[in-house]
């Protein structure tokens, strides 16, 4: 026993006669210095080289008048001042900002209702949770064809609003600039239904019934219950979602590129960010440089987003 | 909880409910009256695509009120759109990048998953801290670095260049690493007197209990490989290369003219994907639970 040099804490495994412990005088957990390098090597190589060497790229790149043909020269902030004399830039920024400010208070309050009411035990309900998961398996691109055809000016949803006159001529849902860019909102909610519905049911899960059967005694209805015992009771969760469906709404590409046929609407009036990026910096006239000052505000933004999140969480959190 | 704990639950809960109440409140009917609302709402659109793609010429696609089932239904748009686009090769395109992403999550996150959970190294810190600064790094804002990058490797308009990004998301890595945390030390301990190596240990002992997690990060790997559109689109160049989803923006641009045509593709698009969720959907319902959000 006093041989064995051991770092080991547990009294079992300093006890244990394994030869291997006897030979080394390592802690059990600890095998040879570059066995984690061999488990961890090939994940951390990957995303060094996928992920952030392009990330500093970015930033390397924003700074020059780089194209796709050849490397550039360093411009200062020659970039970042163009783009606050494009109006296609500052478009896309309107554009991606109205995104978010659109899509968050629905994605944060619609899905919690669903999830209320299609909450429970039985088959019939499941079967709804099921269906109304189907748009998000479905991805952006099958959804945007679909509602290219439901919105159409001859398509389902106009032939149904004439058929009720609601309307005498078709809404032009995929031609009018704001019209194009609400449809594009209505499709990302209709998408993340489901999938935040999912993450509600499961802090619904979490709330104690007894608050329920509580509020009922003292004669709340499912509204009041709603508002009283359902949403203080998932109110990290909201956060949570407002957060991680914010930044996915500035980030918002699929939904409008299939929409407006890759052509960003009328004039390019309903370009996103995305967007901006993906015409400015690809193909062979690509100006990478512009792109990569362009995707650096992009990031800018999601990181101010993100850091607003966190400190309205904390003020909260702390009151 | 999800419609997998249905089942078993069900006959409880049916046999302690009273038989007496027949009484519908009205509150039940207004839940019911919502909850099949939103059914048409988020499942009809799908409904309706189907029956679009299979509406004959007989049909009239304008019909006002419109017409739910077709009057002359046919399969001939199938037929129609894998004849004129490489709709299989597209699929089978989307397949090779499918699994190719899937392999790679599971392989590489749960070998450096194990890493950082669950061995002591000196640079683990470091290590981690990469992964959690790759996590807030948007992809949309580096995918012009990225091409290059991929551009200089001479891997565009393959479909390696299009895997190469996504083989391992650093959430997924991140997934594996909480989840070797929660297994208990004891376990491990008690495989070392035994005399297992690290190998045996990750393999034997460790791997089995995270199973759960690995199908999570497979299954959602899937999807966001299969879904993926922006990449696709900014690497792939040539018709025979396209994936699903940037063969169905080419499908959209050539059959312009004809709905009945783009339904069918979209349709025949969104066959294996549904099928693949039909399968494992209660992996889908908890695996959200379970993994919080992914982004």
């Amino acid at each position: 026993m006093s041989t064995v040099t051991t770092t080991s804490q547990t009294p079992r495994a300093r006890s244990a006669p394994s030869p291997q412990g006897r030979r080394r005088t390592r802690h059990w957990s600890q095998p040879r210095w570059y066995v984690p390098y061999l488990f961890a090597g090939g994940a951390l190589a990957l995303v060094l080289v996928m992920t952030l060497f392009p990330f500093l790229n970015t930033l390397a790149l924003s700074f020059t008048d780089a194209t796709m043909l050849k490397g550039g020269q360093f411009v200062g902030l020659d970039n970042f001042r163009a783009l606050l004399d494009d109006a296609r830039f500052t478009t896309a920024l309107l554009n991606s900002t109205l995104y978010v400010v659109c899509v968050v208070p629905f994605m944060v309050l619609l899905p919690l209702v669903l999830a209320t009411l299609a909450a429970g035990r039985g088959r019939l309900l499941g079967f709804f949770r099921t269906a109304y998961y189907l748009p998000v398996v479905m991805g952006a691109v099958a959804s945007g064809l679909v509602w290219t055809s439901l919105l159409e000016s001859r398509g389902l949803v106009n032939s149904l609003l004439s058929w009720l006159h609601v309307v005498g001529a078709p809404v032009p849902f995929l031609t009018d600039r704001w019209l194009l860019l609400v449809s594009a909102m209505i499709v990302t909610v209709w998408m993340g239904m489901g999938y935040y519905m999912v993450i509600y049911l499961a802090a619904l899960a979490n709330i104690d019934p007894a608050l329920y059967d509580a509020a009922a005694v003292d004669g709340a209805g499912p509204v009041r219950q709603f508002r009283s015992v359902t949403m203080p009771g998932v109110r990290n969760t909201m956060a949570l979602i407002a957060m991680f469906s914010s930044v996915a709404a500035f980030r918002v590409f699929s939904e409008v590129y299939i929409l407006t046929g890759g052509t960003g609407g009328p004039g390019g009036s309903v370009t996103t960010m995305t967007m901006l990026i993906q015409r400015e910096g690809t193909g062979l006239q690509a100006q990478t440089g512009y792109a990569g000052a362009i995707s650096l505000v992009m990031f800018v933004v999601l990181a101010a987003l993100l850091v607003l999140q966190l400190v309205v969480q904390n003020r909260q959190g702390k009151n | 909880m999800t419609a997998a704990d249905t089942t078993t639950a069900a006959p409880r809960a049916v046999a302690a409910r009273p038989r007496a109440r027949h009484r519908v409140r009205p509150a039940t009917v207004g839940r019911y009256a919502i909850l099949v609302l939103m059914l048409v709402l988020l499942a009809g659109p799908l409904l309706w695509q189907l029956s679009l793609a299979l509406k004959g010429p007989g049909d009239d696609l304008y019909a006002v009120p419109p017409q739910l089932l077709p009057a002359d239904p046919t399969l001939d748009n199938f037929a129609g759109v894998i004849d004129r686009i490489p709709v299989l090769r597209f699929v089978l395109n989307s397949v090779v990048v499918a699994a190719l992403v899937v392999g790679g999550n599971i392989v590489l996150a749960t070998l450096a998953g194990f890493a950082l959970g669950r061995l002591r190294w000196r640079l683990r810190p470091v290590a981690t801290a990469v992964f959690v600064a790759a996590l807030l790094v948007p992809l949309e804002a580096i995918i012009i670095a990225q091409f290059l990058l991929v551009r200089s490797a001479n891997l565009t308009d393959t479909l390696l260049g299009v895997a190469l990004p996504m083989l391992v998301a650093p959430l997924n890595v991140l997934l594996m690493r909480n989840a070797f945390l929660g297994i208990p030390d004891e376990l491990e301990e008690a495989a070392v007197i035994d005399g297992a190596n690290v190998w045996q240990r990750f393999r034997r002992i460790c791997l089995p209990q995270v199973k759960g997690v690995v199908s999570v990060v497979a299954i959602f790997a899937f999807v966001g490989a299969w879904n993926d559109f922006l990449w696709p689109l900014v690497v792939l160049s040539s018709e025979n290369s396209y994936t699903l989803t940037v063969g169905l923006n080419y499908l959209r641009g050539t059959f312009y003219d004809d709905p009945r045509l783009i339904a069918a593709g979209t349709i025949v698009a969104l066959v294996p994907v549904i099928v693949f969720f039909a399968a494992l959907q209660r992996y889908f319902m908890r695996g959200l639970e379970q993994g919080g959000i992914k982004g």
